[in-house]
């Protein structure tokens, strides 16, 4: 059998071309739509679309560690949260012009997306390397309530930290910039939303692809078996917890910069249950799971909400429905993929 | 004589009052099945814990080669060629028969955090596991996933995954487990086959196939071991036949 007949890896048995398809129609749809609004000259529909782009990029670093990991983490908001505040503190002092420190070296802050992008990233790294070395020597009911408890320091300190807005939040009062663009014009931002939330994909894909992706996989179904042919489990899991927390980290600091506004609302565990819904809605596991995800809760929020004050209801009748009857979620029930 | 692979020398374990493991001794070698039997409760399965490294002996010691694993875990002992089964077939059983395969020559390799090329195109650990499969008799079944194999054919996967960590050693908790005369007789066929890639510790309730197979025999009782010898020396000692065969007969 030569390489080239050899299927690619994949966790769950769906046609392979058949989820691709839906992939892209899911990725067409978002371009569409986003662009559409744009020629119908419709700001909000185009802020609707870049939340949604965001928000998937977070429920991709989520979906790394849940979907491909089997770790349920209730806490991920801790990391949307640093990587929103990374984004507007550092604005702060940029437009205040009150440096962050002068010692060793004099630093002003920045309004420089890729720079704050860096600095989140390695922050909401940092935050998940030393809140998943704890949580991960527990399983279960207790990893996620204690990634639960983690989330919920950080957002109790944000709170009580004043210097930053304390509960009210720090507005940014210009959106950041990036080379090139005008990001303040909702289309601009919007490509560049949907430009790293693919970037994201693709990092996802080649990385649930690669050695390291097949050990993690395993890890979610078998540590026993894992262990036994000399992986240790614990250091994959953790290296994915970390990569995990970066990307959900840019992702916060884009969300900053969409609100042009950073609150400890970013930190709260409605936010990482959000997270979670997204990837539920979407098919955990599925790498476009949290696109899916997040545009349908996005588009039921704004649909519902018009009908309803208390559309949640409903929406919690759909997500019942999603849990017994399509476990595959909106991916799964699109690919006729087996229940997962 | 040659010598031993695996030397095992004065191993205990205690649960409480429960004496699971008490100054058990014995070796493998090379080239050798050793079979090991014994009444239910005996201690079997802990005793094949203890030398996979899940858990860790009250006293004695466990050698591969010559060289101690104290505080060695079960991944490494792993790496260094201990294959292990289990009494329950434990595979990944979303991933295909092949996925199973690479994954454990990829733990052989050492080299798990590798984040860039595809594992599945990566030739080296193809050929390996292919190579792995067709010796396991699971040729044709590459892309079917391990939950959906008959139950035969998982065991037949979990020696395929063995086969790949270029082991050793082969540790096999009750392969047979579960398996209809012929199933069980092709098996013991094939471990017949591997003894003399790697000698074969194997803990199993079918007797006839120990018998058959082994060329030493270890009978553990209440984590004693009370004669090893060859299968004619155990069927013929008198203290093995009221403890142990006489309770069957």
């Amino acid at each position: 059998m030569s390489a080239a007949e050899i299927p690619a890896p994949r966790a769950r048995r769906a046609a392979p071309s058949r989820e691709t398809l839906v992939n892209a129609g899911l990725g067409l749809a978002l371009l569409v739509f986003g662009i559409g609004a744009w020629l119908l000259d419709e700001p909000f529909l185009i802020t609707l679309a870049t939340k949604v782009a965001i928000l998937a990029i977070a429920g991709a670093g989520l979906n790394l560690v849940l979907g491909y990991g089997g770790l349920v983490s209730f806490g991920h908001a801790a990391y949307f949260g640093i990587g929103g505040y990374t984004s507007g503190i550092l604005a702060h002092h940029a437009l205040n012009y009150t440096p962050m420190f002068e010692w060793p070296f004099l630093f002003e802050g920045s309004t420089s997306m890729p720079l704050i992008w860096l600095f989140a990233m390695v922050l909401g790294g940092l935050a998940a390397l030393a809140i998943g070395a704890l949580s991960l020597r527990t399983t279960g009911v207790y990893f996620i309530m204690i990634t639960l408890a983690f989330g919920q320091m950080i957002f109790y300190f944000a709170i009580s930290w004043p210097a930053y807005g304390g509960e009210d939040g720090l507005p940014i009062y210009v959106r950041n910039g990036f080379p090139g663009l005008n990001t303040l014009d909702p289309i601009q931002f919007f490509a560049l939303a949907v430009a790293v939330l693919f970037a994201v994909l693709g990092l996802i894909s080649m990385l649930a692809h690669s050695r390291f992706g097949l050990a993690l996989q395993a890890a979610r179904q078998n540590r026993q078996r894992l262990m036994a042919v000399g992986i240790r489990p614990g250091g994959v899991l953790l290296v994915a917890f970390v990569i995990s927390g970066a990307i959900t980290a840019l992702a916060g600091a884009l969300y900053a910069d969409l609100n042009r506004f950073v609150s400890p609302s970013m930190l709260s565990w409605h936010l990482s249950g959000e997270l979670l819904v997204f990837l539920i809605l979407g098919g955990t596991g599925r790498l476009f799971a949290p696109l899916a995800g997040a545009g349908l809760y996005i588009t039921l929020e704004h649909v519902l909400g018009g009908v309803s004050d208390y559309w949640q209801f409903y929406f919690g009748l759909l997500l019942l429905g999603v849990v017994l009857f399509a476990r595959g979620g909106v991916i799964g029930f699109l690919t006729g993929g087996r229940h997962g | 004589m040659a010598e031993p692979i695996l030397e095992i020398t004065g191993l205990r374990k205690s649960f409480g009052a429960l004496k699971a493991t008490d100054d058990v001794s014995l070796d493998l070698r090379p080239g050798e099945i050793h079979g090991l039997i014994g009444p239910n409760g005996a201690g079997k399965s802990t005793l094949i814990k203890q030398i996979a490294g899940e858990i860790t002996p009250d006293a004695g010691e466990v050698r591969l080669r010559g060289r101690s694993l104290s505080g060695i875990d079960a991944a490494g002992r792993a790496r260094l060629g201990m294959a292990r089964s289990f009494q329950v077939s434990s595979v990944a059983p979303e991933f295909t028969v092949l996925q199973n395969v690479v994954l454990s020559a990829q733990g052989a390799s050492g080299a798990t955090f590798r984040f860039f090329r595809p594992v599945m195109r990566d030739a080296g650990l193809l050929a390996t596991a292919h190579d792995c499969i067709a010796r396991a008799g699971l040729s044709g079944r590459e892309t079917v996933p391990a939950a959906e194999l008959a139950h035969g054919e998982r065991r037949k996967l979990e020696i395929a995954m063995a086969l790949a960590l270029k082991p050793a050693l082969f540790l096999l908790d009750e392969p047979m487990a579960g398996m209809g005369t012929e199933g069980a007789r092709a098996l013991g066929d094939l471990l017949d086959g591997l003894r003399h890639r790697a000698p074969i510790l194997l803990v199993e309730h079918d007797m006839d196939a120990v018998f058959r197979l082994s060329d030493r025999v270890s009978v553990l009782v209440y984590g004693r071991i009370i004669a090893t010898g060859t299968p004619e020396e155990i069927r013929a000692d008198a203290e093995v036949q009221r403890v142990y065969l006489g309770e069957e007969a």
